[in-house]
């Protein structure tokens, strides 16, 4: 994931300023504009505390101390516990922008990860491009805690220093015109080289994200990889690309420290050039008779408040970079049109078995690249049960793939029932027509609520009545808790065969009137396949059944076979006229009849 | 960790010592840095001071200055200005090279344990939550040093502050004496109120995020199925639940804030108050009061900084507290004193009793499971579903240890062999391949120095040469994370070309062929145990030309060796056996495939 690859979705193409970032976000974002302009008056008043302090010492000096009646206590008093009243409210105005401003962006942030997360499963790359399903997590999880992080600390940080940066320049503005001018002049450079800096330091950390993904990479090897690890007495040599990992990652760090500490300490430098700079020239004034010892000392007060925020943006300018970068992440989801979409007015399928016809489909996964299905055109009757076989990559799952739905073909078109697919309203097609992978994949749950899944509301006894009616009663019987029996993350109590029995019955119970398996048993034990087999065989009775065959026991079994041979589909008939014929399929099932012992064995060695 | 709030701030600080502990040289050189940045911030508020009193009053009251005067008031602030960049330099790079290195060696020491503790403990702990604790947790642990060097230069310029104050007039110094401890005391409350509520988003932000992989990893099924609504609300329940712990955390914070903001502002008019007083009284100058409440607004940033460690201490105890577990962790693989037997032929491999079940759970695995495979045999392993078999062919190669019993290689229990033997012994291919982001030549050899022609002639008996050769660098090229440029197929000829290149005494494949074409198979076999050096193999198969193969088979199911002997007398014997076996035949009307008899026509 951290490598220079494609990118994951066509809208991360786009190169985008940060500020463009931000207005789409604020589009996309409705919740987080309601009550904005009150929150940015709070940051306003927010400011006008820091302001106070500065000024209270100046007029203490001038007026309380340095007055014409001499010294005047009473004012000194009265300025002081006024100013005090000004920090108070202030405190108060701050902790009311905080709330609202953390109560809106959560609020914001959290619905624009939910929208991001429907859309991604609408999106084809997260079946498509199984390896690259963690970089879309990522971004419903961690790009989004980012910006919140950032939003609880940078945003807020951002916006009263923003405003303080205003404020003191007005007030600086106030008392010397002349003297916040040489501050401005002092600072221009500092303006100019933003952007350079900016640049640096996107460029450091950059490289440093790099190998954090690297790290992972190396630590997910390590842990994933586990059982070949130990297999193969390979502890040392792991440790060491984990190690050249780390130490990689640990150099660019550093480096990008260096970057950030060098941008740092030039905003002190010039802070320290104004100061000296405000006091020659500010003396130069004062002996001038333009402005007075007090006012001179107070904007020496108001050069540092007019720092602090320079400083500070220095420190947020690679939090926020980050930041936007990872908004952008989220926003290009969102922007991803879904390849395959329900139509606005979706229509029905017709009720009973559905009949399947390809009308001149082909399909290839790059436009203009290898096509995968190539001028399929066939109907499938309904009621019948056909099996596809074929090599592995001759175009077997892209079949199922284009019968569920789960994308559109490049050519022709496919029709369920005689309605076009594309014109099928999703609930429609999803409660008629299901499929069940090869990776029947489970959740942290029971076996029960697996199978529910297909059909939510059963009751377990139901749930246990399914397994019966598909001869797996024994097995269920056998599980420690029945079908109370948790399974684990992904499944893993249980072993990969059982896996794609509880897929099964997740599937049967969804009673759909067209049932598509893409090697749904490959796992599971020939005897409790083929018992599997035959309950579905008369379960489905009155239902089409596409089946995409491993084990050429299915194609037997079938009313029909297709062959599919490098995208075409280059045989089809029934197992009884194709397994005599010379062709493909003979050599299939020759293989097959080997590696399943029915032909005469070989002698063993040895 | 559901541990009593008041002790956060004392485990806390504990933490703190252990940073400075491990990394001490480091830590002094940021503090230097941090300190010289402390005694430059103190000292410009002087300069300030002073120049108010001896250039800027002076000048106003006479309406004159002297270029020296100017030049040398400028001169005094620009090398204060440099002296306090040199300490910031300092404490920056040192702090940030002290959390980094703290960082590094902790996911060294992490990722060390994940290598040493045995698969057990693997089974046990999921994949993304090893993945965090060598990653995020480890920051969250560190994090904090970042700012602490900045945090113990604050401590000491509070001092100086408080020797400055004193110097000039014990009355002011009460003011720093009752805002200081305030800025402590104000600090604790909040690490105490926050620590719960961060560990409680910190959990929301791992459960959102468990949520998410489940859902994107389920895609298939729910999109098949037609569940994304459900699952959206299932994940929108979830980060609404996250929002609310964040908007929580933010309320407090948002309290915190404004008022460790305010405090020395608070201060500053303070010092103003008591100040005026004094300066009329006559026993404090203008000048000496300005520094002071110069030194005041100084002071606000530090002091901040004060807060951030203490504010990011919860987080770090959380992340502490989640690697912790990792490094403590004992049972790693025990390994014995001895050698392996070694020698030319095949190794004779012996299971005595063995039962096996995984830690707490009350479903045993395997039970009582006793053969012999002599040197140079083949001996398949056959059962249903469920019954035990790739549990069997792991403890074979030690990934995990039985529960009774014991495994023998060579008449040795394979806990009496050192580190490294039995790998070096005993090949290994598992059900679902495993590649390493490497070229084809190092997924083969795995660092052990074949020569290309080894790996050519192994690749070549995994019937992997052809595709190989036709790759774009051939034996150089990439495969990708987890091998994902090949399909299937590829991935597991890989595998197994791995497993022949070592020519090993002990080969076991569990369920490593359904990929392969049988021809393909029964070639690896024949290049095994054909040569000079037969090699011992255990093949967990359900394909009857797999079975085929082997000199002998034995039957599992529920875990136990139900029977064993040759596949014809297995056949005739065991009815579940021939069931399997034989499901594929066309199914006979009237011959039901229960029934034994039929086996032996």
């Amino acid at each position: 994931m951290s490598r220079a690859e494609e990118p994951l979705l066509a809208a991360d193409r786009r190169p985008e300023g940060a500020f463009a970032t931000l207005r789409r976000g604020l589009r996309m974002m409705p919740e987080f504009r309601s009550g904005l302009p009150v929150t940015f008056l709070l940051a306003l008043v927010a400011t006008a505390g820091r302001v106070v302090v500065p000024v209270a010492v100046q007029q203490t000096l001038d007026r309380g101390l340095a007055g014409p009646g001499g010294p005047d206590l009473p004012l000194v008093r009265e300025l002081v516990l006024g100013s005090a009243l000004v920090v108070v409210l202030t405190g108060v105005a701050v902790h009311r922008m905080n709330v609202r401003l953390f109560r809106t962006t959560e609020t914001a942030l959290a619905g624009l990860r939910v929208r991001a997360f429907r859309h991604v499963h609408d999106l084809s790359v997260l079946h498509q491009q199984g390896q690259r399903r963690g970089s879309l997590v990522s971004r419903v999880t961690s790009d989004v805690d980012q910006l919140s992080v950032f939003m609880q600390w940078g945003g807020v940080l951002g916006l009263v220093s923003l405003g303080q940066l205003v404020v003191a320049t007005v007030v600086m503005a106030v008392y010397s015109w002349q003297l916040t001018l040489l501050v401005l002049v002092c600072f221009l450079p500092l303006g100019v080289a933003v952007r350079f800096f900016a640049r640096r330091l996107a460029h450091a950390y950059g490289i440093v994200r790099e190998r954090v993904g690297d790290v992972l990479a190396a630590v997910g090897e390590s842990v994933v990889g586990a059982p070949t690890v130990r297999a193969y007495g390979i502890r040392a040599r792991t440790a060491a690309r984990i190690d050249r990992a780390i130490d990689r990652h640990y150099r660019a760090s550093v480096d990008a420290q260096k970057v950030t500490a060098g941008v740092y300490v030039s905003g002190e430098l010039v802070a320290a050039i104004a100061n000296a700079a405000v006091v020659v020239v500010g003396v130069l004034l004062g002996v001038g008779g333009q402005i007075s010892a007090g006012t001179l000392v107070a904007f020496l007060f108001l050069v540092t408040l007019f720092v602090a925020p320079v400083q500070t943006a220095s420190e947020v300018l690679n939090e926020a970079q980050n930041a936007i970068a990872g908004f952008r992440r989220v926003l290009d989801v969102l922007d991803t049109e879904p390849d395959v979409r329900d139509p606005a007015a979706g229509r029905s399928l017709p009720p009973g078995p559905l009949d399947v016809r390809f009308e001149h489909v082909g399909f290839s996964y790059v436009p203009g690249g290898r096509k995968a299905l190539d001028d399929v055109d066939l109907t499938v009757p309904a009621r019948t049960r056909v099996a596809i076989v074929g090599e592995t990559g001759s175009g077997k799952t892209t079949f199922a793939k284009l019968v569920t739905r789960l994308m559109d073909p490049t050519e022709g078109r496919v029709l369920l029932g005689g309605v076009p697919l594309a014109e099928v309203a999703f609930a429609s097609l999803r409660e008629r027509v299901v499929m069940v992978p090869q990776d029947g994949f489970l959740f942290d749950a029971s076996v029960a609520d697996n199978v529910r899944y297909g059909r939510p509301g059963l009751t377990d006894d139901q749930v246990v009545a399914a397994f019966a009616e598909l001869g797996l009663e024994a097995w269920v019987e056998g599980l420690p808790a029945g079908v109370a029996t948790p399974v684990g993350q992904r499944g893993e109590s249980l072993s990969a065969g059982e896996r794609q029995l509880v897929a099964v019955a997740r599937a049967y119970v969804a009673d759909p009137d067209l049932l598509v398996l893409d090697e749904a048993t490959s796992a599971v034990d020939p005897a409790t396949e083929m018992r599997l087999a035959s309950a579905l065989d008369t379960l489905t009775d009155g239902r089409t059944t596409l089946t995409i065959a491993h084990r050429l026991s299915t194609a037997e079994r079938a009313d029909e076979v297709l062959v599919v041979d490098a995208g075409r589909v280059v045989q089809r008939g029934p197992h009884a006229a194709l397994v005599d014929a010379p062709g493909p399929y003979a050599r299939l099932h020759a293989s097959w009849r080997r590696s399943s012992g029915r032909q005469p064995e070989p002698d063993p060695v040895g | 960790m559901p541990r009593r709030s008041d002790a956060v701030v004392r485990r806390g600080l504990r933490h703190v010592g252990r940073a400075i502990a491990e990394q001490p040289g480091i830590f002094a050189l940021a503090l230097l840095g941090s300190s010289l940045y402390g005694g430059m911030t103190v000292a410009s508020a002087y300069v300030i001071g002073g120049v108010t009193d001896r250039v800027i009053l002076p000048a106003f009251d006479e309406g004159a200055t002297t270029a020296a005067a100017l030049t040398l008031a400028a001169v005094v602030i620009l090398a204060v200005a440099v002296l306090k960049i040199v300490g910031i330099l300092g404490r920056r790079l040192f702090a940030g090279i002290m959390s980094f290195r703290l960082q590094a060696d902790y996911r060294r020491r992490v990722t060390g344990q994940y290598l040493r503790l045995p698969l057990s403990w693997h089974q046990r702990h999921p994949t993304g939550q090893l993945l965090s604790n060598a990653n995020s947790d480890v920051e969250s642990a560190w994090f904090f040093v970042s700012p602490l060097p900045f945090a113990c230069g604050a401590v000491v310029m509070i001092g100086m502050t408080v020797v400055a104050l004193l110097l000039t007039d014990p009355l002011l110094a009460v003011v720093g004496f009752v805002v200081f401890p305030l800025v402590f005391v104000l600090n604790a409350v909040y690490s105490r109120a926050m620590s719960p509520r961060m560990a409680r988003a910190q959990q929301l932000r791992a459960e959102v995020s468990e949520i998410a992989h489940e859902s994107f990893d389920a895609a298939l099924v729910v999109k098949t199925l037609g569940r994304e609504a459900d699952e959206t609300a299932r994940f929108a329940a979830r980060a609404t639940e996250l929002r609310d712990g964040l908007v929580a955390v933010g309320r407090l914070r948002g309290l915190f804030d404004p008022l460790m903001e305010a405090l020395p502002s608070l201060g500053t008019l303070a010092v103003l108050l008591v100040g005026a007083e004094r300066v009329v009284a006559g026993t404090t100058a203008a000048g000496e009061l300005v520094s002071i409440a110069y030194l005041f607004t100084l002071l606000a940033l530090p002091i901040r900084a004060i807060g951030w460690v203490l504010a990011d201490l919860p987080r770090a105890l959380a992340g502490f507290d989640r690697v912790t577990p990792v490094l403590e962790a004992t049972g790693r693989t025990a390994h014995g004193p001895d050698p392996a037997p070694g020698g030319q032929r095949g190794a004779a491999l012996g299971l005595r009793d063995v039962g096996f079940g995984y830690d707490g759970a009350a479903r045993s695995i395997l039970q009582g499971v006793t053969f012999e495979v002599a040197a140079g045999r083949t001996l398949a392993v056959v059962g249903p579903t469920g019954a035990g078999k790739s549990t069997l062919a792991g403890l074979l190669v030690r990934l995990v240890d039985p529960r009774t019993g014991e495994v023998l290689l060579d008449g040795v229990d394979l806990r009496r062999l050192r580190e490294g033997e039995v790998s070096s012994e005993v090949a290994f291919v598992a059900q679902s391949t495993f590649l390493f982001d490497d070229t084809v030549r190092d997924n083969v050899t795995l660092g052990a120095p074949y020569d290309d022609e080894q790996v050519h002639a192994a690749l070549r008996i995994a019937a992997a040469e052809d595709f190989v050769a036709r790759l774009p660098a051939g034996l150089d090229t990439r495969v990708g994370e987890r091998g994902a440029s090949l399909s299937g197929g590829q991935r597991q000829r890989l595998a197994l070309a791995r497993a022949v290149v070592r020519r090993p005494r002990l080969l076991v494949l569990d369920d490593a062929t359904s990929a392969v074409d049988p021809a393909v198979e029964a070639r690896i076999l024949d290049a095994l145990r054909a040569a000079d050096r037969p090699v011992t193999v255990v093949v967990v198969a359900y394909r009857q030309a797999t079975i085929a193969l082997a000199d002998e088979v034995v039957w599992l199911a529920d875990g136990r060796l139900v029977d064993r002997g040759s596949h014809a007398e297995l056949l005739a014997r065991v009815p579940g056996y021939a069931q399997l076996v034989r499901a594929y035949q066309p199914p006979e009307p009237d011959a039901p495939d229960r029934q034994p008899a039929e086996a032996r026509a």
